[in-house]
């Protein structure tokens, strides 16, 4: 299928979810203004209302194994090196040499000319690799460039793409133009899936947070992404609360289910246990899998894997038992 | 003139530079000593009953101020501490007071003792630019070589302080991990806190980084165990083992033998421990022992 292709599938699907005959700028606006606007404080407060629960031991193992195995392993710095990009995927292949029951990471994510090398270390070992393109993290590129950009890492073997949206565009109210580059990131990633990065840091406010949700699921997003973990604040419990909620209403809607991945700021494992308790208790269990939930990390596997050893061994572990990837310190 | 109301005392945890609550919301009542038999106690405060996880969040604080604390210049690291001495000596009266009534001595007793501790503050605070000389320096070999052997920090060091001597032992064993650069975890007499309280509030009112001292309130029977066990603890003060209800410092030992930490045993011998007597100068010991020789080798020649 060519791209143009794609393209035009999403806009004559968008049409027919809109009910309108022309997909113009002026449709997209009132159908996004017209979704229901968040009530800030009782978002917040159920947030907090969900990070309180107790966690007995028996799921909290299982809770620790599940957020290991939902880790996009994550370096996107200017430092980067291949040996780096080796290390870190060497890292996913057997996150805790001490302990081979422990289970992988869904994915490395890397910059866009470093998916061949994390490509061959990882091979067919089923840890994917996830490339952001699009002009990352800022997305201020002509559209030409970012879908090379795209195309670039997709034939390099990238199985996952991470594009950044416009911000610029969107909080200006050019939502038609968002919507088109999306689409057209997408029909440029073939078989490979699409996070879509909203980058809510940007975004002001809650209400534009679900806008851009339901916009970039109707763009043909397989995933929507909260942050490029340059910006703060990142990932928080409550932005992610909402885009848990889009989802789930999403597939009310259109029957298809679409993945959710916070990024940035997620460090300890009482952080990504609270954000798997509000996956299952917003979008539902079906949810809990890394095929529909992730977490874009380097810190984060560090503490999963010092509370696994505490879980394991009864005594509280050590930074120097645990294989030292010297993570950049952003996320 | 109206009466005034109590102003009622809650203290809290010293932990990272912060005065957090335990996280198992727990405290305890503070008694003084009794000062003759059969008189009800008296009422000191209530202090915080720390947990294992308090405990955890101590070491995780002590591991981030560490580097920074070692690397400051042991010059810098005893101008510091004797700062920590200039306002222990500025809270003099309500040390004197709190040794008196914890351990429920003379009011010249107390006095004398509250001398005594800030006195060895100091003296281990000038250690702190000499102790490299004394236990380092060049060591003869057969070849045309330099070979330089100097003490470094252990890291961090868990510390039970003595349940008897409630600010003039409690300073003789923290001072002395600090000094060279480590930082410490120390869990505070259970039945005495008040001096270690105050000490926290001291401290925090120096120049002390944040995370060099963290303390902690409570029992040390169900603390210890889990800093004995703990990997990222490099060595255990037990001399606070000493007249536990139910201790088992062996246990400890051996646990903290699993990750080949540096160990003090408390006094005595066997399950008869005994506080050492704090009045006599202490010799450097309490220093050596957490501290690793690093050892150097460099050609000579022209």
């Amino acid at each position: 299928m060519s791209t143009t292709d794609t393209a035009v599938d999403a806009t004559a699907r968008a049409r027919d979810l809109l009910g309108v005959s022309r997909l113009t700028n002026q449709a997209l606006t009132s159908w996004l203004h017209g979704l229901r606007g968040v009530d800030q404080v009782g978002c917040e407060a159920r947030a907090a209302g969900l990070g309180t629960r107790s966690i007995k031991n028996d799921s909290k193992r299982w809770a620790i194994d599940l957020a290991i195995s939902m880790i996009d392993l994550t370096t996107l710095e200017g430092a980067d090196t291949h040996g780096r990009v080796r290390g870190l995927a060497a890292k996913a292949l057997s996150p805790d040499p001490s302990d081979l029951t422990t289970p992988r990471p869904a994915a490395v994510c890397v910059y866009g000319d470093m998916v061949a090398t994390a490509k061959e270390v990882l091979g067919d070992s089923g840890v994917k690799v996830a490339a952001v393109a699009t002009a990352f993290p800022s997305g201020r590129a002509s559209m030409p460039v970012k879908l090379l950009d795209t195309k670039d890492a997709v034939t390099a073997g990238a199985d996952e793409i991470d594009m950044v949206i416009d911000r610029g565009a969107f909080l200006s109210g050019d939502y038609l133009t968002v919507f088109h580059q999306i689409a057209q990131t997408k029909a440029a990633c073939g078989d490979a899936r699409l996070k879509v990065i909203m980058e809510t840091g940007e975004l002001v406010t809650y209400d534009n947070v679900r806008r851009a949700s339901w916009l970039s699921m109707l763009a043909g997003g397989d995933f929507i992404k909260t942050s490029t973990g340059k910006i703060q604040p990142a990932a928080t419990l409550p932005v992610t609360l909402i885009m848990l909620e889009a989802v789930r209403d999403w597939r009310e809607l259109t029957g298809e289910m679409v993945g959710v991945k916070p990024a940035g700021g997620i460090k300890t494992s009482k952080d990504a246990i609270k954000f798997l308790v509000a996956v299952n208790e917003v979008a539902g269990e079906d949810w809990l899998d890394n095929q529909w939930f992730r977490f874009g990390a380097s810190s984060l596997l560090n503490d999963l894997l010092l509370q696994r050893q505490k879980m394991k061994d009864g005594v509280y572990s050590s930074a120097t038992y645990i294989a030292d990837d010297s993570p950049s310190t952003a996320y | 003139m109206a009466e005034r109301v109590d102003v009622r005392k809650t203290y809290k945890l010293y932990i990272g530079g912060k005065f957090p609550r335990s996280e198992s919301g727990r405290s305890y009542e503070v008694y003084a000593a009794p000062t003759r038999a059969g008189a009800s106690p008296k009422f000191l405060a209530n202090a915080s009953q720390g947990s294992r996880k308090d405990a955890r969040d101590a070491v995780t604080a002590a591991r981030g101020a560490q580097a920074g604390w070692a690397g400051a210049t042991a010059y810098n690291r005893g101008q510091v501490l004797y700062r920590v001495a200039e306002v222990m000596e500025g809270r003099r009266a309500q040390f004197v007071e709190e040794v008196r009534a914890s351990e429920g001595v003379s009011p010249s007793k107390a006095d004398s003792l509250v001398s005594q501790a800030i006195d060895r503050w100091v003296w281990y605070a000038g250690w702190s630019d000499k102790l490299p000389q004394v236990l380092g320096g060049l060591n003869p070999v057969a070849g045309p070589f330099f070979n330089i052997s100097a003490p470094e920090p252990s890291g961090v060091v868990a510390v039970l302080a003595p349940q008897e001597s409630s600010l003039l032992g409690l300073v003789s064993v923290i001072a002395p991990a600090i000094v060279t650069g480590n930082s410490v975890v120390v869990v505070s007499s259970k039945e005495r806190p008040l001096p270690a309280i105050t000490l926290s509030e001291c401290l925090a009112t120096s120049d002390v980084p944040g995370g060099v001292v963290n303390i902690v309130t409570g029992d040390a029977v169900e603390i210890a165990p889990w800093l004995a066990s703990h990997r990222d603890v490099n060595g255990i003060d037990l001399t606070g083992a000493a007249g536990l209800q139910g201790e088992a410092w062996g246990e400890w030992e051996r646990a903290a033998a699993d990750t080949l930490k540096r160990v003090i045993r408390p006094g005595g011998a066997g399950a008869a421990a005994i506080e050492p007597d704090w009045s006599v100068e202490p010799g450097l010991q309490r220093m050596s022992t957490f501290l690793e020789t690093k050892t150097v080798w460099h050609p000579k020649g022209r």
